[in-house]
């Protein structure tokens, strides 16, 4: 029997795409329909339907189908394992005594938003190059300083993302694919470097970090000689309701549980030990960098396949928002403006006070969790508007734009779906549906610190931009 | 200015809860600064900072609620607090179904696999890619978006044959399929009549005529009006015959278009001499020679066409009530009408409805003008200005550039309308009124007053004004089909009861000296 004779007798679905109301008369008449949330391809911008038609003609798409594929296998299979911790200088590939890394795409100091100037400075005085906040802006200035974003040097930093040499990192292992991803250390609290805020309670801090709580776990993790897998720790995370980006709580308790017995064993005092116990138990915030580690671990190892066209870098330096296409190697960077944050705020504090968007942490997104997963964490529904439909709403529309389920890390609430994996640019660009990020939001002056959370989206000339570099690249 | 606090031992709110909350409280009428926390050393910082700082913070445990309002005086800080307890109980009602949403027929497809159709009606710009999509996910295509190019319409229509898939247009109005009427379709009975439409309006005239006789339709598949152009082919149309051919349920088959290329023709004729089981053609202005030569069944006129369908199904003749024309009707109206009274003016919706009449006239009359005319001669020179009999079709892109179909959006037929009513050489005015899904849901109602109004002032003027509706609808449309008819008839305009009769009731009015 033909196709069309199999449909006079099959029971009409029909997909109705533009005017709602012939869905409703096709529901009048018991037949189903579902109705398309659908906007004009590549906002209607005809190079951008053009590049999108080239990348559909068949030749071209077997290509990308067969290169994202091994992508997304990349990344599902990456098993990033913490096996340590270490001061930069001592394990970050062209670390120097000079260097500061920055979240986001490549800026210059005088380019820089208040809160990562403020980030900058502080850590130069941290760093005994500078001895104020004053000089340290005259040092950033000078071109003593070498500026480069984090992703160039297998790293990642939230917000400002500040990392200096003498900053404890962690070290996690990809033991499927061997790369290694490192990030600093949590600072906890709202008023800390990465916020931008740099007074001596900050750098005190940073010192305490640098001479207690970073040796602490590096020795502990010495003694860890298994490491700790952190894919099946985020999975577990999850479970417990955090996404883990802005819920960390479940993350960070499973963390120092499999920290604590290591640390014990360690031979600092137990005032030193306790010391750190407070600090961890004094904000969930603790994991946070930790799966911004394992989500870059896992990513970095789907970087550079020839003509991919997923995503494996979303992030912001508080001025623009860049991303990172797998099919572009090394370091091309697809920029566009860094967008408003909005979500609730600390008291006292307006939406003028915010910060633009800013930080690496989009790579937990990239990765499918944070916004993406933000139906795992009903407990913060508040941040996306208030409900629990909302919330799981995100979760499922971000199937739209990437490309497979991770089913190492699922959903309960979802039946158990995996996280929505392999964000594609085609798919953002043909849908207009962009990554849900949830973030903090910095005070836009140097010096103060976290004001509120909520979330915001990427610029969509960012993927406007991967998708005609990508058309012109993939032949 | 006051500070006041209210600590709530052991209650907790997740601190993402309480930034909400505070960000509501700060909006509290009278409020200075709010702040809703947990008594975390954090949160006393953040107050300390802001000044803010009581014994009673300082005293408060890490699992109290702390809320801490300044304003200008007590009382205001009382109502505040009285504010921000019902904001901590109130619960989010909201509580609509969690729906997936599809952004793409690709997402979609893949995600229901029961989809079997794609019915896309976005701007004609982005239309052929989406009917492109569809088809590579393997669902059957109603295209209704015009302003497709014929380009693309060739190749969508040659892939979809490869494929063994519909594709309905572009520009396709209508179609039914397993009993699903979609767009702009009449509600007619399931039955073993299968119609291959290349016109909107004149597949639904089909339908409704042949569910007024009795009978039913199987399928009514639409090929949009470019199909039986030599360019495209008649590949749908085609596809189309040979899919009702071998559907057990349809025991006849109509065709309905404009007469086709002179290849596509050909092609139709010689599938139609093949075909299995018996083949009705109106081909409107059609040859009648040709089909009857190829085994085919010619109907110069929708009704007739439909008839001729349903008495081959085998229905008894004696039975049908074939509403033949009224000729003492005629007499009557022709007796009012001055002799400066002699032209016709078709106002219709539905672009093949408008064609029959026109057709019909044009058997009479040789100064037929219209927007749709094909010889240039006959083209109107002015659309907005009528020369002798003149008939409009309002669904033609003359009139819809930017505005919704008049099926939809009456305005421009009744603007129109009032002009021809004030014009003393007009003799007849002839109007379609569409039932069915997708259209107006009152569209005598919506005329009514203008037509009232016309008969009173002709009547004042001392002339009669002959008004002609026709309603192409079945007794199934959502819309109440009696309540139109007679909506028309208590204003006092005559009924016509098919668009064939509308047609020839318009022509026979205004005929001279037979």
């Amino acid at each position: 029997m033909s196709k069309i004779n199999e449909l006079f007798t099959s029971k009409i679905h029909a997909i109705n795409v533009g005017i709602e109301f012939f869905k409703d008369d096709i529901l009048k008449q018991d037949a189903s329909a579902t109705h398309l949330d659908w906007t004009p391809p590549g906002g209607g911008k005809p190079e951008l339907i053009a590049a999108l038609d080239k990348l559909e003609s068949p030749s071209v798409l077997e290509k990308i189908e067969e290169a994202n594929k091994l992508a997304v296998e990349r990344i599902i299979n990456s098993q990033p394992v913490l096996i340590g911790f270490d001061q930069a200088i001592n394990c970050v590939p062209g670390m120097t005594k000079t260097t500061i890394l920055h979240a986001g795409p490549p800026i210059t100091f005088d380019k820089m938003s208040g809160p990562m100037k403020g980030a900058v400075t502080g850590a130069l005085v941290f760093e005994g190059l500078a001895s104020d906040i004053e000089e340290a802006y005259e040092v950033a200035a000078s071109g003593a300083i070498t500026f480069a974003p984090c992703h160039e040097h297998n790293c990642v930093g939230s917000m400002a993302g500040v990392t200096s040499a003498s900053m404890y990192m962690h070290i996690v292992e990809n033991k499927t694919y061997g790369n290694i991803a490192y990030t600093n250390l949590s600072e906890q609290m709202a008023k800390i470097l990465r916020m931008g805020a740099n007074d001596q309670s900050v750098i005190d801090r940073l010192n305490w970090m640098r001479d207690v709580l970073g040796p602490i776990l590096r020795d502990a993790m010495k003694l860890n000689t298994n490491g700790i897998d952190l894919r099946l720790m985020l999975a577990q995370a999850l479970h417990m309701g955090d996404e883990c980006h802005n819920r960390n709580v479940a993350g960070t308790t499973l963390l120092i549980q499999a920290l604590t017995p290591y640390i014990l064993e360690t031979d600092f005092t137990t005032e030193q030990k306790r010391q750190v116990f407070d600090f961890v138990a004094s904000s969930d915030y603790f994991s946070g960098p930790t799966w911004m580690a394992l989500s870059k671990c896992a990513l970095d190892a789907a970087h550079g396949i020839e003509n991919s066209t997923i995503v494996t870098t979303m992030a912001r330096n508080g001025v623009e928002f860049g991303i990172r296409v797998s099919g572009m190697a090394g370091n091309t960077w697809f920029t566009g403006p860094a967008q408003k944050v909005v979500g609730p705020m600390f008291a006292g504090y307006k939406p003028e006070d915010s910060g633009l968007d800013i930080g690496d942490s989009a790579i937990t997104e990239t990765y499918g969790i944070g916004g993406f997963a933000m139906a795992t964490a009903p407990a913060i529904v508040a941040l996306v508007g208030g409900t629990v439909d909302e919330a799981i709403g995100f979760s499922t529309k971000m199937k739209e734009i990437t490309t497979t389920e991770n089913p190492n890390v699922t959903i309960p609430l979802l039946n158990f779906m995996g996280i929505a994996t392999g964000i594609d640019v085609r798919k953002v660009t043909q849908t207009g549906i962009m990554p849900v990020i949830n973030t903090a939001i910095a005070h836009k002056d140097p010096g103060i610190g976290m004001i509120g959370a909520g979330i915001t989206y990427p610029p969509v000339e960012a993927f406007e931009k991967a998708l005609l570099a990508l058309s012109e690249n993939i032949n | 200015m006051t500070v006041q606090v209210l600590i709530k031992p052991n209650t907790y709110f997740d601190s993402v809860s309480l930034m909400s909350l505070s960000t509501k409280a700060n909006q509290v009428e009278g409020v200075e600064q709010a702040i809703i926390a947990m008594g975390t050393e954090m949160n006393k910082g953040v107050i300390r900072n802001v000044g803010l700082m009581t014994p009673e913070v300082e005293e408060a445990k890490t699992s109290d609620l702390m809320i801490v309002v300044k304003a200008a005086t007590d009382e205001l800080c009382e109502n505040a607090f009285v504010s921000i307890n019902e904001l901590l109980t109130k619960k989010n009602t909201s509580s609509s179904k969690s729906e997936v949403k599809y952004s793409t027929i690709s997402s979609a497809a893949q995600s229901i696999p029961e989809a079997n159709l794609a019915v896309i009606s976005v701007n004609g710009a982005y239309a052929a890619r989406e009917a492109k999509k569809a088809l590579e996910n393997d669902l059957h295509v109603m295209l209704f978006s015009d302003n497709v190019s014929i380009e693309e319409e060739i190749e969508l229509k040659k892939f979809a044959h490869e494929k063994g898939l519909l594709m309905m247009g572009p520009d396709c109005g209508t179609a039914i399929i397993g009993n699903v009427g979609l767009a702009f379709a009449n509600a007619v009975r399931k039955g073993n009549i299968g119609i291959v439409g290349a016109s909107g309006t004149g597949s639904q005239e089909m339908s409704v005529r042949i569910h007024e006789f009795g009978g039913g339709i199987s399928q009514l598949i639409g090929t949009g009006g470019r199909d039986l152009s030599e360019e495209v082919g008649g590949i749908m149309m085609l596809d189309g015959i040979r899919a009702l051919e071998n559907d057990d349920a349809t025991k006849v088959i109509v065709l309905v278009s404009k007469p086709p290329a002179p290849s596509v023709e050909e092609k139709i004729l010689a599938q139609i001499k093949q075909c299995s089981k018996p083949v009705v053609v109106w081909f409107i202005g059609g040859n009648e020679e040709k089909v009857t030569e190829a085994g085919g069944h010619f109907a110069k006129m929708s009704k007739e066409g439909a008839l001729k369908a349903v008495l081959l199904t085998g229905a008894d003749e004696s039975k049908i009530n074939k509403k033949a024309l009224n000729i003492p009707l005629v007499n009557e109206v022709r007796a009012k009408l001055t002799s400066e009274q002699k032209y016709i003016r078709g106002l219709f919706c539905g672009g093949t409805l408008c064609d029959e009449a026109m057709y019909a006239a044009m058997e009479k009359f040789d100064n037929v003008y219209s927007n749709i005319q094909k010889n240039p001669e006959y083209h109107l020179k002015d659309i907005n200005v009528s020369q002798e009999h003149t008939f409009i079709d309002f669904g033609d892109d003359d009139f819809t550039q930017g505005k919704p179909h008049p099926m939809i959006d009456p305005s421009a037929r009744i603007e129109r309308f009032k002009q021809e009513a004030k014009d003393p050489s007009v003799g007849v005015i002839v109007m379609d009124f569409v039932l069915g899904f997708g259209s107006h849901e009152d569209p005598v109602g919506v005329m009514l007053p203008a037509m009232i109004e016309a008969k009173q002032l002709a009547e004042q003027e001392g002339r009669h004004l002959e008004i002609l509706g026709y309603i192409l609808g079945t007794d199934l449309d959502q819309q109440n089909y009696q309540e139109q008819i007679d909506k028309l008839v208590a204003a006092g305009v005559t009924h016509a009861s098919s668009s064939q009769n509308a047609g020839l009731l318009a022509r026979e009015f205004v005929v001279k000296g037979e």
